[in-house]
């Protein structure tokens, strides 16, 4: 099952390659992993998107406890949660696919933020699934580039993770 | 009270002695010197000089496994490092508390692919506690608390501390902590209350209970609350690998090891107990086999450990308690005395009935009336001269299981020797910590002639700082692990097993200074012992015994099979 876990830890240097490390190490999925420091800039905020079992997803989340920089965890998955992940897509805008792109971009509430002759640049907030149905949407030979976040996730309401 | 301007190799120095660090076990370079040179003008510790670093990380591990404290190790930089780091992977998966100090290029070569730079930190993170570079002279007095802190508290383990070579140059105020806090890590230490009521009612219900103990209970300095509660209860006991002296092992309840060269009688009941108390183990693939296996017996499990990752690892647990192993059994202890039920009697006694009974298969029985040296002998022997108080460390290969199966051992800490990383190469420099910290006992070292040669030029340590150390090497020819798969497994093709050009070992003892043996008669053995722990006791005594290649270690479960599937003898 796909498993969305938060962690806060230390914002030391080599701190990444920690947690990186520690999936490799063990065999562990990563389907994405994204890292910024918080509003306090001793504390880095971790989102790492997962698949196991539940032995598996029990044991990453005991190892991320366990690494001495992490301040704490928490498998969002658990709870009522929201995630988005940004995306830029570099899209042909050439001919038919002019408006075409434009079109597209509006239907899934993207916005064009840069602009050429030959290209736009459309910028996509949402879950990875929606994310996953723009670029399905697209025919194959429109995409030029595309760049993705991964998945950054907050508890629902009232749920807070904080130190 | 803090002083001005000292630089960073002073401080150093000052925060091993503020720790009461005892010995340092190193080797100097180019990225310590400063260092070195600070440790030549005090005479607060000792430093020993290996000669391998990784000889210098094991010898620490070992003054850590002997004594309980935090084993200290200081190496330089680059090949400095990565020589230690076999010491330190090896440390690490017997959880045993070390700081490793390595030398590391100036900061402002760090990336330059200087002369010998290792991303050190990089390299050991798979294999730490925790690591730290320390970039500022300002963080090294905190970064080495924190690292005492870190190794010894929790589930000890190996932490790296990295100092570039300016860093020990450059000066600051100097002020040793005296307390550490860190928001990112607190070790639990007292079990859940309602667990541990769980437990106890769990463990009173048991018709067929098991107590099996591992590491933990030796690093927790738990043995005591593991004779206590099992004398209490009448259960039977076992002990891991790692765990031998956690319980004495002449005692009636007590069935022997477990595992893959365990005793039938400690397999049999592990894989047949309707309850299991697990305490500081964490059902290995050596020590339980196959996982599957294991669980086509219903039982219930009480697992304890400090390290709630090592909880429902490979076992799915009933009743989980993490927190430290000595205080979660003086409260188990506590409310087993407080309340009036007891055990069930007539179902421990028809238990303990089906106990004796594999006990009566005697799966360590092997031929004594040989012509040639048993290697079983040779360990029963050691046994007997030394009255079984001598410190025993080992090698690791089929000596290291005869050693744990013909040594009983009656204390915690006196079995030195390398469960999880298995590697050769560690005997001789274990002794050598050992015997450091405890210069007036009896130190064995059970190697191998395989084994023995991967750490051989610490004889020359050995001379240096007369360290009266007897080398048992049971000299079968093979690398003789090795030897019994081949036969078991591979169709007896011993694919280079066969150890071709050995040296004369006692000639090579003589070479550096020691007292050096050929043993090759059963009727020798005693003999030769007596005069090793008796005329020679204050010499290093190496002693070669000749033994019959041919032994095998048994009872044998084979890889991956469970534990009721054992080749006897």
């Amino acid at each position: 099952m796909r498993h969305i876990i938060s962690l806060l830890m230390e914002n030391e240097s080599g701190a990444l390659s920690r947690v990186a490390g520690l999936f490799s190490a063990r065999g562990y999925n990563i389907e994405s992993l994204t890292v910024a420091p918080t509003e306090d800039p001793t504390l880095s905020r971790m989102t790492i998107v997962t698949r196991g079992s539940d032995d598996v997803i029990e044991q990453i989340t005991k190892q991320l406890n366990k690494l001495v920089d992490v301040v704490k965890v928490q498998d969002l998955t658990d709870g009522g949660h929201i995630e988005r992940e940004l995306m830029l897509v570099k899209v042909r805008a050439t001919g038919e696919y002019r408006e075409e792109m434009k079109r597209m971009s509006d239907i899934f509430r993207g916005r064009i933020i840069d602009v050429t002759d030959k290209t736009y640049t459309i910028e996509l907030t949402g879950t990875v699934s929606k994310l996953n149905a723009f670029l399905g949407a697209l025919e194959p030979d429109a995409i030029l580039e595309a760049v993705r976040t991964g998945a950054s996730g907050i508890g629902r309401g009232e749920r807070v993770m904080k130190v | 009270m803090a002083d001005t301007e000292t630089t960073g190799a002073e401080i150093v120095v000052r925060c091993l002695q503020a720790e009461g660090v005892e010995y340092v076990f190193g080797y100097p370079g180019g990225a310590v010197l400063n260092i070195y040179d600070e440790i030549y003008k005090q005479k607060r510790f000792k430093h020993v000089l290996v000669r391998h670093e990784q000889a210098a990380v094991h010898a620490a591990d070992a003054y850590a496994r002997s004594t309980g404290r935090v084993g200290v190790a200081l190496v330089t930089s680059g090949p400095g490092a990565t020589n230690a780091v076999t010491g330190i992977a090896t440390a690490y998966m017997d959880s045993i508390p070390l700081v490793v100090l390595t030398g590391q290029v100036p900061t402002a070569a760090i990336g330059m692919d200087a002369f010998q730079e290792v991303d050190t930190v990089g390299i050991s993170r798979p294999c730490v506690k925790h690591n730290f570079l320390v970039k500022d002279v300002r963080e090294l007095a905190t970064t080495i608390k924190k690292a005492f802190y870190i190794a010894a508290t929790g589930r000890p383990g190996p932490v790296v501390v990295d100092i570039p070579k300016d860093v020990t140059q450059h000066t600051c105020a100097f002020e040793y902590p005296a307390d550490i806090r860190m928001r990112s890590y607190n070790p639990t230490f007292k079990g859940h209350a309602g667990q541990i009521k769980r437990a106890v009612q769990m463990l009173l219900e048991a018709k067929r209970p098991m107590i099996y103990t591992g590491g933990g209970v030796i690093l927790g300095d738990a043995a005591e609350q593991v004779i206590e509660l099992t004398r209490l209860l009448g259960y039977p006991v076992t002990n891991t690998l790692m765990g031998l002296g956690g319980y004495p092992a002449p005692d009636p309840l007590f069935l022997g090891m477990l595992g893959m060269h365990g005793t039938f009688e400690a397999n049999m009941a592990m894989q047949h107990c309707d309850v299991l108390l697990a305490v500081g183990a964490r059902f290995d693939d050596r020590v339980i086999g196959n996982p599957k296996h294991f669980a086509k017996e219903a039982r219930r499990i009480v697992h304890i450990d400090v390290d709630p990752s090592s909880i429902s690892k490979r076992v799915k647990v009933d009743v989980p308690i993490v927190g430290d192993v000595a205080h979660v059994l003086d409260e188990i202890i506590r409310q087993l005395k407080a309340g009036s039920e007891r055990p069930d009697q007539a179902a421990l006694k028809a238990w303990w009935a089906q106990i004796e009974l594999w006990r009566s298969q005697d799966c360590l029985k092997y031929d004594r009336s040989s012509e040639v040296i048993k290697p079983q002998y040779v360990i029963e022997k050691l046994y007997e001269v030394t009255g079984g108080e001598a410190y025993v460390t080992s090698d690791v290969g089929q000596h290291q299981m005869w050693a744990a199966q013909y040594y009983p051992f009656s204390k915690p800490r006196r079995w030195i020797n390398s469960g999880g990383l298995g590697t050769m190469g560690v005997g001789l420099p274990y002794a050598m910590g050992v015997q450091l910290a405890f210069p007036d006992a009896m130190v064995a070292c059970v190697t191998g002639e395989g084994s023995i040669q991967m750490n051989i030029q610490e004889l020359s340590t050995c001379q240096q700082e007369n360290l009266p150390i007897k080398i048992i090497l049971l000299n079968n020819r093979y690398l003789g692990m090795v030897r019994q798969w081949q036969e078991f497994f591979y169709e007896e093709r011993y694919a280079e097993s066969y150890v071709d050009a050995l040296p004369d070992f006692a000639k090579l003892a003589e070479a550096y200074g020691h007292v050096g043996m050929t043993i090759e008669k059963p009727q020798d053995v005693e003999p030769a012992l007596r005069d090793a722990f008796g005329k020679y006791r204050d010499r290093l005594v190496f002693l070669n015994f000749v033994t019959d290649p041919r032994e095998n270690v048994y009872p044998m479960i084979p890889a991956g099979k469970g534990l009721s599937e054992m080749i006897l003898v």
